[in-house]
């Protein structure tokens, strides 16, 4: 079934949908959409860097984007620059540092558009299996973590006085997000990542009544759109890694027409 | 009037101080909190309350002085206005949940006690301030706390909710024993109830009983006017409203007050 490059794709892509499903909602929940982002332009800094180190591209991507985000607790910490301004500032440079970096690589053939917007037409059975591996390794970690991670979302303070350690929340999430930004960068490409972790989530929103509902209706809807977008890029011959993205925008379109989704979570009687 | 039978001591602040940078944020505090004890934190923004509470839960670590708590205590703890983003779903019963694992029958039961059982399949996002407060008790409540500390729990809530929610604390106090340890933002929301009041301002700025901490000088320098005169206006709706209510809020203070401002008016 993995012998074909349209089969690879589909496999990759619902692996990688059923990590950043549930991953996105807690960013969509923490409002990290942009701290995400930042991140995952690190990441082009981080390719540049393990080419110039020779070492493997995914684990550079990784320190890279967990460096980023630590950097970026850091500078928070010191209270002068707000962080919409830190995020603008490490955002844009980490990608330009990185670009520059890459125009210097001249000896190594480098595929920029390929990092940009991603190939996962390109995926070979070995990225499948770092896929599926770390991608359970993420959802491990989330699983097991999953009463403090949630608790410190609603209320750290909350979580924290009654023995939780919203700190450690906090830099499990961003190491989380490093590993599947490393990891996803093949795929999609550094500039569109984060749709992927906020779009089916917020869609599943309106789907549902319990976090945990929502992270599992994400992780479909992520699947839905991968193989819709996939089937949509081989039928128009559109790039692939945007078609997934506008398919899942789609999806959310459409999820906006459905009028039973508001029923969730809502009170049963209105009475006083 | 009500006995308070005093239980085994929970927690001691020895001389306990927190600096922050080279900063102290409070210091030299002495507090003790026995079971079915309530202890309620005064003081203007800065003054060191939230500091004093997460050295007393732990969350703090004294950076001078001791602090002692009981080998395996368990906190329950009611958030200051909580907002939740409406990104995420969650409804009364999930939020029962939060920091530990509960039967629907405990959660039912935990509901009920503090008249929310018809609350259970709500989104909080849609509670009023109020029924929300109410939620989170619970909440605080289902883990069978030895201490539960209350930050500013009546703020964002009307008149009548803030009686009853004080009418809450009280019951929750009687039928469980629980030390409760409350942070307050004046002594108008300082319940009659409390066993001790510590005014604190960086450091124990004065304490006792809620009537003797209302009269003395050191608490009069540092609310001055402006509470005492916010005071009369809420002792005004409280004699109307709520006078053969038992339950009382702010009632030894007010009284101290009236000293002061409405002297002739009288009461008693």
């Amino acid at each position: 079934m993995l012998a074909d490059f349209f089969s690879r794709a589909i496999v990759a892509g619902i692996g990688l949908a059923a990590v950043t499903g549930p991953l996105g909602c807690f960013v969509v929940w923490r409002r990290m959409a942009y701290f995400g982002d930042t991140m995952a332009h690190s990441a082009l800094l981080g390719v540049a860097i393990s080419l110039l180190l020779s070492i493997n591209i995914t684990f550079g991507v990784f320190v890279v984007a967990a460096l980023v985000a630590g950097a970026l607790l850091l500078l928070q910490r010191q209270n002068t620059l707000s962080t919409d301004a830190l995020l603008g500032l490490l955002s844009h440079s980490s990608l330009a540092v990185g670009l520059v970096l890459v125009g210097f690589l001249t000896t190594v053939r480098f595929d920029l558009m390929g990092l940009l917007f991603g190939d996962i037409l390109a995926v070979s059975v070995n990225d499948i299996f770092v896929i599926y591996g770390g991608g359970a390794a993420i959802l491990a970690v989330l699983a097991l973590n999953w009463r403090p991670l949630l608790a410190a979302t609603v209320s750290p303070e909350l979580a924290e006085a009654e023995g939780l350690n919203p700190e450690v929340s906090r830099i499990v999430l961003m190491l989380l997000m490093a590993l599947v930004i490393a990891i996803a960068m093949n795929l999609v490409g550094v500039l569109l990542i984060t749709s992927l972790l906020i779009i089916p989530a917020v869609t599943a929103r309106r789907l549902s009544a319990t976090p945990e509902m929502m992270a599992l209706i994400a992780a479909g809807l992520g699947a839905m759109a991968v193989v819709g977008g996939l089937y949509g890029s081989l039928t128009w011959d559109t790039a692939s890694g945007p078609s997934i993205v506008v398919a899942a925008l789609m999806i959310f379109l459409i999820s906006l027409a459905v009028p039973t989704a508001r029923l969730f979570g809502r009170r049963p009687s209105h009475g006083a | 009037m009500n006995m308070r039978a005093r239980g085994e001591t929970l927690i001691t602040l020895a001389k306990a101080g927190h600096a922050r940078g080279g900063r102290p944020l409070v210091e030299g505090i002495d507090l003790t909190i026995a079971r079915g004890e309530i202890v309620t934190l005064i003081g203007p923004n800065g003054s060191g309350k939230s500091t004093t509470a997460k050295m007393a839960t732990g969350v703090l670590k004294p950076t001078s002085g001791t602090v002692i708590r009981k080998p395996g205590l368990t906190i329950g703890y009611v958030p200051q206005k909580l907002s939740i983003d409406w990104t995420l779903p969650l409804t009364v019963e999930r939020l029962m949940t939060l920091t530990g694992s509960f039967s629907s029958g405990a959660i039912e039961a935990a509901l009920s006690a503090v008249g929310a059982l018809r609350l259970l399949h709500a989104a909080v996002q849609e509670l009023s301030g109020g029924e929300f407060q109410r939620v989170l008790f619970a909440r605080a409540m289902i883990r069978k706390p030895d201490l539960l500390v209350l930050d500013e729990p009546v703020q964002g809530v009307d008149f009548s909710g803030e009686v009853a929610l004080y009418e809450l604390v009280r019951q929750i106090r009687d039928t469980t024993g629980a030390g409760i340890l409350m942070i307050s933002h004046d002594l108008h929301v300082v319940m009659a109830e409390t066993d001790t009041v510590l005014c604190l301002n960086g450091h124990v700025c004065c304490r006792g009983t809620p009537s003797a901490v209302k009269s003395s000088p050191e608490y009069l320098a540092l609310f001055g006017p402006r509470a005492a005169s916010t005071l009369a206006i809420y002792e005004h709706h409280h004699d109307h409203e709520h006078h053969d209510d038992g339950c009382v809020v702010g009632k030894g203070g007010a009284h101290a007050h009236r000293h002061h401002e409405h002297a002739g008016h009288g009461h008693g």
